[in-house]
C-alpha cells in the first residue's frame, strides 16, 4: 500500500508500482492526491497543462499508469519518499509559494481545533484576522 | 496565548479576528489551550502546513490579513526579543533590565495590533501593496525541501518509524537552518515539554550576532 502526501491530504494509492524513484500509480490516484488530472494534452490542473515529452513517453505513462515521480520533478516540486518506497511526499516548490506570497492573497489552509472541528481561513474573510502561530515546545 | 485572548475580548466587535495556529501535536499544545480559554479559533497544525504556506520560520510569528484576504503585515516576530538569550541559565531567572526589554516588545506589538483593528488600512503599522511585498521573506528550493522532508519526517513518527523520521528531520533542519519550528519540534524536550537543553542552547549561542527573533520595522518594537 503506497501513502501519497500533499499540503494536507494523505492519499491512499489503489494500484502502485515502486521502481526506486520512480513511482507509477493510476492517473485517478494522482489526482485524488495532487489534484493535477491526465488529458489528451498531457498533465492537467485547473487551465494549465502540461505536455508529457513526445521523445520521452515512456518515461511519465506506461498503459494504465503514470510516474507520478518524474511527472512531480518535471514540474520542479521537490518529492521524497521513505525508505520502503511506502510513502512518498509530494511538496510544493518554491516558485508557487513565492508567487503566492507576492501575490499577497493570503493563502487558505483547513485545520482542526481541539475538538476536531475543521478551520478555514478563508471562512474570516471580511473581518481583519490576525494569524499568529504558537508552540508549546 | 493570554494576551491574544484580552487582545481579542477587547476588538471582537470591530471586525477583528485572532487565528492562533499552534506548530504542535494536539496532546501538547492542549494543556495550553485549556488553560488560556479562548474564544478566538486555535488550530492545531501537526505538519506545520501554515509554515510552509507563509514561510515562517520560529514562533511566535504573525501576520495581519486584511477583510479582503489581503496580506497587509507579512509574516514577522509577533513581539518576542532576544532578552532570553541573557537569561542566568542555571536559575532561569532574567534580570529586571531583560525583563522590561522583553516587555517593551511585547508592549509595542501588541499596542500595534490594536491600533490596526480599530483603524484599519488607515493604520501606520498596516503596509500598502508596494511596502507589504518589498518586507516579504521568500523561501527558496531549499526550504521548499525542508518542508517536505518534516512533512514526511511527522508521517514517519506517527507510523512508529522514529529512526527513519529522525533522518528526515535532520535534513529539513539541514536545508533549512533559520527554521527554529523544524529543529525545535524534532529536538529532544525536557519534562518541562520544552525543546531548551544543551543543544538548543549551543545552537542560539552559535548565532552570534544574528537574532533568533528578528526584529522588526515597527515604530517601538
Amino acid at each position: 500500500m503506497i501513502t501519497l502526501l500533499h499540503e494536507q491530504s494523505e492519499t491512499t494509492c489503489r494500484t502502485a508500482r515502486v521502481t526506486g524513484d520512480d513511482l507509477w500509480i493510476s492517473p485517478r490516484d494522482l489526482e485524488q492526491a495532487t489534484g493535477w488530472s491526465m488529458k489528451p494534452e498531457g498533465f492537467c490542473l485547473r487551465d494549465v497543462c502540461v505536455p508529457v515529452p513526445s521523445g520521452d513517453r515512456s518515461r511519465y505513462v506506461d498503459g494504465e499508469r503514470v510516474n507520478a515521480a518524474a511527472f512531480w520533478r518535471r514540474l520542479g516540486n521537490p518529492i521524497v519518499h521513505d525508505a520502503s518506497g511506502e510513502v512518498w511526499a509530494l511538496g510544493t516548490g518554491a516558485s508557487d509559494r513565492v508567487a503566492s506570497l507576492q501575490s499577497l492573497e493570503a493563502p487558505d489552509f483547513a485545520l482542526p481545533d481541539l475538538a476536531g472541528v475543521t478551520h478555514t481561513l478563508s471562512e474570516q474573510r471580511g473581518k481583519k484576522v490576525l494569524l499568529a502561530t504558537w508552540a508549546s515546545w | 496565548m493570554p494576551v491574544w485572548q484580552s487582545i481579542y475580548a477587547d476588538l471582537k466587535d470591530q471586525n477583528f479576528v485572532v487565528i492562533a495556529v499552534a506548530m504542535d501535536s494536539a496532546e501538547a499544545a492542549r494543556p495550553w489551550i485549556e488553560a488560556a480559554k479562548p474564544a478566538y479559533p486555535c488550530l492545531i497544525d501537526r505538519d506545520h502546513h501554515v509554515a510552509d504556506l507563509y514561510n515562517m520560520v520560529n514562533v511566535p510569528q504573525a501576520t495581519w490579513i486584511d477583510e479582503h484576504g489581503r496580506i497587509v503585515r507579512p509574516p514577522e516576530n509577533a513581539g518576542s526579543s532576544d532578552a532570553f538569550r541573557h537569561m542566568d541559565r542555571v536559575t532561569k531567572q532574567m534580570t529586571a533590565d531583560q525583563l522590561a526589554e522583553r516587555e517593551r516588545t511585547k508592549s509595542a506589538y501588541v499596542a500595534a495590533v490594536r491600533d490596526w483593528a480599530l483603524k484599519g488600512s488607515a493604520s501606520a503599522f498596516a503596509y500598502d501593496p508596494a511596502a507589504a511585498r518589498a518586507r516579504l521573506r521568500l523561501p527558496d528550493e531549499a526550504i521548499a525541501t525542508a518542508h517536505v522532508h518534516f512533512r514526511l519526517a511527522r508521517h514517519l513518527l506517527r507510523m512508529g518509524k522514529s529512526d527513519e523520521a529522525a533522518w528526515h528531520f535532520a535534513e529539513a533542519s539541514r536545508l533549512h537552518p533559520e527554521s527554529w519550528n523544524i529543529w525545535r519540534q524534532a529536538a529532544e524536550k525536557d519534562a518541562t515539554g520544552l525543546a531548551a537543553g544543551p543543544e538548543f542552547w549551543a545552537r542560539v549561542d552559535a548565532l552570534g550576532d544574528r537574532h533568533y527573533h528578528r526584529p522588526i520595522d515597527m515604530k517601538g518594537v
